[in-house]
């Protein structure tokens, strides 16, 4: 099968559940080049920012992105405390961390399902949205809802952790620490789902660093930068934990980064819980002064960064919002050159894309077409079933 | 952090230096010095791009290079001003792959030209409803709904 | 339609869940439903992968310019009649970006609506009783 072929992905799918739109180049079945067509999700965030205060600002970055809906807020009022030189409270330092963890395990359990679910093992799917659910009753305990927590504001915190929260906290954590590490195992010890893993799209170090990725992404191709120990905010500096790195830089490293993570933010958050000390959860900030400030933190995908320009009133004159997505959709663009068709559908969500982050942000078109996801989807199942064979599973 | 802001001074002296506070440091540089500034930061500094950032001022366009030092954890910000009638900025996409994006996504939302860009397409706007000449991100940009037909 | 069709589309409505430009959070909401706390599939509501199969539109987010005749193309291609449920506060009103330069407001300005669920987000709670009422209505 000699000659090029385009193969289009998007920009609707069933099951990346966002628009996205990329096109594979492939000859035979090797992808030799890859476009990325963003755009679908540009709501024009940067815009209507300047429109509203300071402190409805981070009801807006909320909806950025459903799934790293902690980060954005908290990474806004950071870019307003940095303005300010502002310390806030110890108290909000903990309850930011805790939520912001929260968030860290329910987004990665939702990435491990969908990874489970593109190479045709559904089983892994629902169980790790099983007890993703757990998380998500924690959220809605603490904050009143299940996704958008609405928890930041600059100076502090809205909601306070009541004494009684704590113990359904503690038992959430237990039980997703116990199953993460099943999860993980039934992971690592299937020959299967290994081979389809191991040695698939991978991204240099050097790749890694020319196209600045963060977060797990580059934590998976040997770049040991987290945000949370390079630049302590929150409480981060105040507990124990590690940086999970491996050099690899396939889809298995980034998964076992993703998996491994999950066990350090229960960790962090007993010990958020144990050390929590009494006091008011925020500062008051009487006014903004005329400056500029930036904020970051570690989303679940990466470091998601925040710039603010104050001009004295009480509304920003321009805030930028960069989500880790953007730099690291960016680098599918070498990740996916070279690999297979069957394994392009994995590698594409190996970084764990949003798209409603990067873009704040097809007539299926031309006679070429070739595939849909549909049939993507089913070429990885296939080969998932071809190795299950020959290994007489 | 220290160290690399007097090695930065010692390369650059023409550029303005303002400290913020222990981690941000604002650098602005004359605009043809700008490659220079970051490849300095980049390739001799091992330092990391967060993003770019384009302002619409009074003074004219700011353009802004984040840089984030991830093994101090200072954040290093190259500024960059052109007058609104010129605005021009070298693009570091050719030899800086994460650029690529957000400088199409300024000269896009903002009008800023990056001469030398491999690629400057659209990013981000539609390819059927949209008005090239609309600049949502400049401050004398129409803000009334009945602009946009909605 | 015949009578026949009709309780069929009752008893198993099939669903195709269209993003237009979400926050991803009704999104996962949908997706939920389908995992073992909520588990619609025992309703028979089954998530189908193209629009041609579809009985229901699930739609979330607002509607932006570039999405937009990707959105009339989806809907073209669904087999009518097709129910139309828009899923969370953007579909109903476009919300927090009502004031943005790329929205084009909300969906009943571009496709007939059959049931209206607001929330950001709704509760899965709240998405199968508007879908059963929707579905009540025919």
């Amino acid at each position: 099968m000699a000659g090029r072929r385009i193969v289009p992905i998007g920009p609707y799918h069933p099951l990346q559940e966002e628009p996205e739109f990329f096109k594979l180049v492939v000859e035979g079945e090797k992808v030799v080049d890859i476009e990325i067509h963003i755009g679908y999700n540009h709501r024009g965030h940067e815009f209507i920012s300047p429109e509203l205060t300071y402190d409805q600002v981070p009801f807006l970055v909320e909806r950025i992105c459903g799934i790293c809906s902690n980060s954005h807020p908290m990474a806004a009022v950071m870019a307003v405390e940095d303005i300010c030189n502002l310390e806030i409270p110890e108290r909000a330092k903990y309850l930011r961390t805790i939520v912001h963890e929260l968030e860290r395990i329910h987004s990665h359990l939702l990435w491990v399902g969908l990874a489970g679910h593109f190479i045709g093992y559904n089983t892994v799917w629902m169980w790790a949205w099983k007890y993703r659910e757990h998380v998500l009753e924690v959220f809605e305990m603490l904050v009143g809802n299940r996704n958008h927590y609405a928890m930041n504001k600059p100076g502090g915190v809205r909601h306070d952790l009541r004494p009684e929260m704590v113990k359904p906290i503690r038992d959430a954590m237990d039980l997703v620490e116990k199953k993460v590490w099943m999860l993980t195992k039934a992971v690592l010890d299937d020959p299967v789902i290994l081979s389809r893993l191991e040695g698939v799209g991978i991204l240099t170090r050097a790749q890694a660093l020319a196209y600045s990725t963060t977060g797990p992404t580059s934590r998976g191709s040997g770049v040991p930068w987290d945000v949370r120990r390079d630049e302590p905010h929150a409480a981060y500096g105040l507990v124990d934990w590690n940086v999970i790195c491996f050099p690899e830089g396939d889809v298995l490293a980034k998964t076992k980064v993703r998996m491994l993570e999950m066990i350090e933010s229960v960790k962090i958050i007993r010990q958020c819980l144990d050390r929590i000390p009494e006091g008011p959860i925020e500062a008051r900030i009487e006014e903004v002064p005329p400056g500029e400030g930036c904020g970051r933190t570690e989303a679940p995908r990466g470091e998601v960064f925040h710039y603010m320009r104050s001009d004295g009133t009480n509304r920003p004159l321009r805030h930028k919002v960069r989500a880790p997505s953007y730099m690291n959709i960016a680098s599918n663009k070498v990740a996916c050159v070279g690999g297979t068709i069957a394994d392009a559908a994995l590698t594409l969500a190996a970084v764990d894309p949003c798209y409603c982050c990067t873009e704040r942000m097809a007539a299926f078109e031309d006679g070429r077409l070739k595939y849909t996801w549909n049939e993507l989807l089913k070429l990885s199942w296939q080969k998932t079933e071809r190795v299950r064979a020959r290994m007489g599973r | 952090m220290r160290e690399a802001e007097s090695k930065l001074r010692e390369r650059f002296p023409e550029a303005d230096y303002h400290r913020h506070n222990e981690n941000r440091l604002y650098i602005r540089v004359p605009r043809e010095r700008l490659t220079d500034a970051c490849r300095f930061l980049h390739q001799e500094r091992g330092m990391r791009l967060c993003i770019c950032t384009g302002i619409d001022t009074r003074e004219g366009f700011e353009v802004l290079y984040h840089f984030s030092d991830d093994d101090s954890g200072g954040l290093y910000t190259l500024k960059v001003v052109v007058p609104k009638d010129d605005p021009q900025v070298d693009s570091q996409a050719g030899w800086f792959p994460s650029t690529d994006w957000i400088e199409r996504e300024m000269h896009e939302l903002l009008g800023i030209d990056f001469p030398g860009h491999p690629d400057m397409q659209p990013l981000l706007t539609s390819d059927t409803d949209w008005n090239p000449d609309w600049k949502p991100l400049r401050r004398d940009y129409e803000r009334r709904a009945e602009k946009h037909g909605r | 339609m015949s009578k026949l069709g009709l309780w069929g589309l009752k008893k198993s409505p099939w669903v195709y869940h269209l993003a237009a430009a979400p926050c991803n959070n009704c999104d996962i909401e949908i997706l939920e439903l389908l995992t073992p706390r909520y588990d619609v599939e025992r309703f028979g509501v089954v998530l189908v992968g193209s629009p041609r199969h579809a009985d229901a539109l699930l739609v979330t987010g607002v509607i932006n310019r570039k999405s937009l005749p990707r959105v009339l193309e989806v809907y073209e291609q669904a087999a009518k009649p097709c129910l139309v449920i828009c899923i969370g506060s953007c579909t109903c009103n476009t919300h927090i970006f009502r004031n943005s330069y790329n929205v084009v407001g909300p969906y009943d300005k571009h496709l007939p609506v059959h049931a209206y669920i607001p929330g950001c987000p709704p509760k899965p709670e709240a998405m199968i009783l508007g879908v059963v009422k929707a579905l009540s209505k025919l």
